[in-house]
């Protein structure tokens, strides 16, 4: 089974010209993001950036946004899981059905409807309208459900005998066993949440409360945007994403694997 | 994936916890979801233009789309790419997932970062980023073309009809691979190599080992990634909207979603909006459910 050297070397080589390949789109918004228009570095584009101020509101209105949506998304998603999980009830197989049913619904359909809803409400322009919509997930229900599902109930029992509340056992018992679902989870929410555009587009009204794509899709649209500074807004917009992966890429990588191996 | 709880011992004491626990998703599934769904089925059958007061048109939205030229080119367009995304994806995504989990490659996990972190690029920036590699005239794909090529190369990326789903493609095959790779790579772990060596042992080449072990053990991430890119690829809408401002050359590139969200958004007719939307619900349910058939017939239960 031992390959010669040179087949080795050659699939190194592939691989790493395939990886160059991917990545120069990448490189290309580093490389213009710090370059003058005559060929050398420069800050000024970020510095353009800083001075005219709104693509940094809108870095942190991302943040702010996606950071506590991610939340929200866990908290509702591990509490649902664990009572789908754990308990049995009236109306179960209701709530699993209806989430089935729901599940690869192109939400779209509803954008007229629920723009109408949050205009009665008067909520148009405002972030709850992002934020509680957007407080659920169907999908992070049903891989909170499956995660759960694997708790013995010997180890509920012993914590219900020993005096611990639903609540408690929620949170002190079955969240550190899942950690490694909430970690991959909490991943790809924030990326999700990060980089929506179509509703936030719809409902943010005011220039000042843009998320970052919702900002750059109108600056791209410009004809006189700054090619410099777009590309280091598009920088700024897509580091912060990448550093997070890099630094939670492993428990990213279980979890799929678990999901993958899975089916 | 919807199996009822292995379950020994019924829970004491407790009623209305489950409830309590499942309130968050509840009042939120059923006001921001399931409410707008059903008003949604009501606003199909309406004339609703500009917030002026409903009237019930019956189906006369679901009507006049089969006789709407651009509801016919978005449907076209959208299955177009879908079809072409998913037939490409999946192929690129396995080799390069099989090339990843060959002996002797160095830098394993740094190569994995770089195929995933495409996908971590939404499609908002992607479409601004491709759209400054494929811009004419400076753009960089015709530069490289054009050292390749020996003389000049201007392709209009952007402004030919016939090109513009080929550049939505190519930026969504960015995307899409990254995520891809780093699946099937995780599902690779999932086969056995006792097999693996049974058949080398056996005398089955690379190949033949690939056809007979490593693909029949990859069925279900396969039936699973076809699902997913076909469901993401008929919802698509951000890529081209921010790539061409628009629906592109000749509404090259319009979709479904951009039709629904133009038709909703820009000209402010709700009713009609929500008939387009539902007809994206049936174009997304039939493949889901297809492939679901499909996986379900060849394994005996695929989603267990």
């Amino acid at each position: 089974m031992t390959r010669p050297w040179p087949g080795a070397l050659a699939w190194n080589l592939v691989l790493w010209a395939l990886a160059a390949v991917a990545m120069t789109p990448l490189c290309r918004v580093v490389v213009r993001a710090f370059q003058s228009t005559d060929g050398s570095l420069t800050l000024d584009h970020f510095a353009a950036l800083w001075r005219d101020g709104s693509a940094l509101g809108w870095l942190v209105n991302s943040a702010f946004l996606a950071s506590a949506q991610t939340v929200l998304v866990m908290l509702s998603s591990s509490m649902g899981g664990y009572a789908l999980a754990k308990h049995r009830f009236a109306g179960k197989r209701i709530v699993l059905g209806l989430m089935a049913v729901t599940v690869l619904l192109p939400f779209q359909v509803t954008l007229p409807s629920l723009y109408e809803l949050m205009n009665r409400l008067g909520w148009v322009g405002g972030y709850r309208a992002i934020l509680i919509p957007g407080a659920v997930s169907v999908m992070g229900m049903i891989l909170y459900r499956q995660a759960m599902l694997t708790i013995p109930d010997e180890l509920l029992d012993a914590a219900r005998i020993d005096g611990a509340g639903e609540f408690r056992i929620w949170w002190t018992v079955c969240l550190p066993i899942v950690r490694p679902m909430t970690g991959a989870l909490a991943l790809l929410s924030f990326l999700g949440a990060w980089n929506a555009y179509l509703w936030p587009a719809i409902i943010l009204q005011d220039e000042s409360t843009f998320t970052l794509p919702v900002g750059l899709a109108n600056l791209s649209s410009m004809p006189g945007a700054a090619p410099g500074a777009l590309m280091a807004a598009t920088l700024i917009s897509i580091a912060p994403v990448i550093a997070l992966f890099a630094v939670g890429q492993s428990e990213l990588l279980d979890g799929l694997a678990v999901g993958a191996v899975k089916g | 994936m919807m199996s009822t709880p292995p379950r020994r011992r019924r829970p004491r004491r407790i009623a209305a916890a489950p409830y309590l626990f499942l309130s968050p998703f509840l009042v939120i599934f059923g006001l921001f979801l399931a409410y707008p769904l059903l008003r949604s089925i009501w606003m199909g059958f309406h004339r609703m233009i500009g917030g002026a007061d409903a009237t019930f048109v019956g189906l006369d939205n679901y009507r006049f789309l089969l006789r709407d030229r651009m509801f016919w080119l978005a449907l076209a367009n959208t299955v177009g790419f879908t079809v072409a995304f998913v037939a490409l994806q999946i192929p690129a995504s396995i080799a390069l997932a099989v090339l990843l989990d060959r002996r002797r490659i160095r830098g394993r996990g740094l190569l994995r970062f770089a195929f995933f972190s495409t996908y971590l690029v939404g499609p908002v920036f992607a479409a601004v980023i491709f759209s400054g590699i494929l811009g004419a005239p400076r753009g960089c794909i015709n530069g490289i073309a054009s050292r390749f090529a020996g003389h000049a190369v201007t392709l209009p990326w952007l402004t030919d009809p016939r090109l513009a789903m080929a550049s939505v493609l190519l930026a969504a095959l960015w995307i899409g691979i990254g995520f891809g790779v780093v699946y099937f790579a995780a599902a690779l772990r999932g086969v056995d190599p006792a097999q693996h060596d049974a058949a080398a042992v056996d005398g089955a080449g690379p190949w033949r080992r690939f056809w007979h072990v490593t693909l029949p053990a990859l069925r279900p991430a396969v039936a699973f990634m076809a699902m997913v890119g076909a469901v993401a690829g008929l919802q698509l809408f951000e890529l081209p909207y921010v790539l061409f401002s628009g629906a592109g050359p000749g509404n090259a590139a319009m979709t479904l979603v951009m039709y629904l969200f133009v038709t909703g958004f820009q000209a402010g007719d709700f009713g009609y909006a929500s008939a387009i939307g539902w007809t994206l619900v049936g174009v997304v349910a039939l493949p889901a459910l297809a492939i679901g058939v499909i996986a379900r017939a060849r394994r005996g239960g695929w989603a267990s």
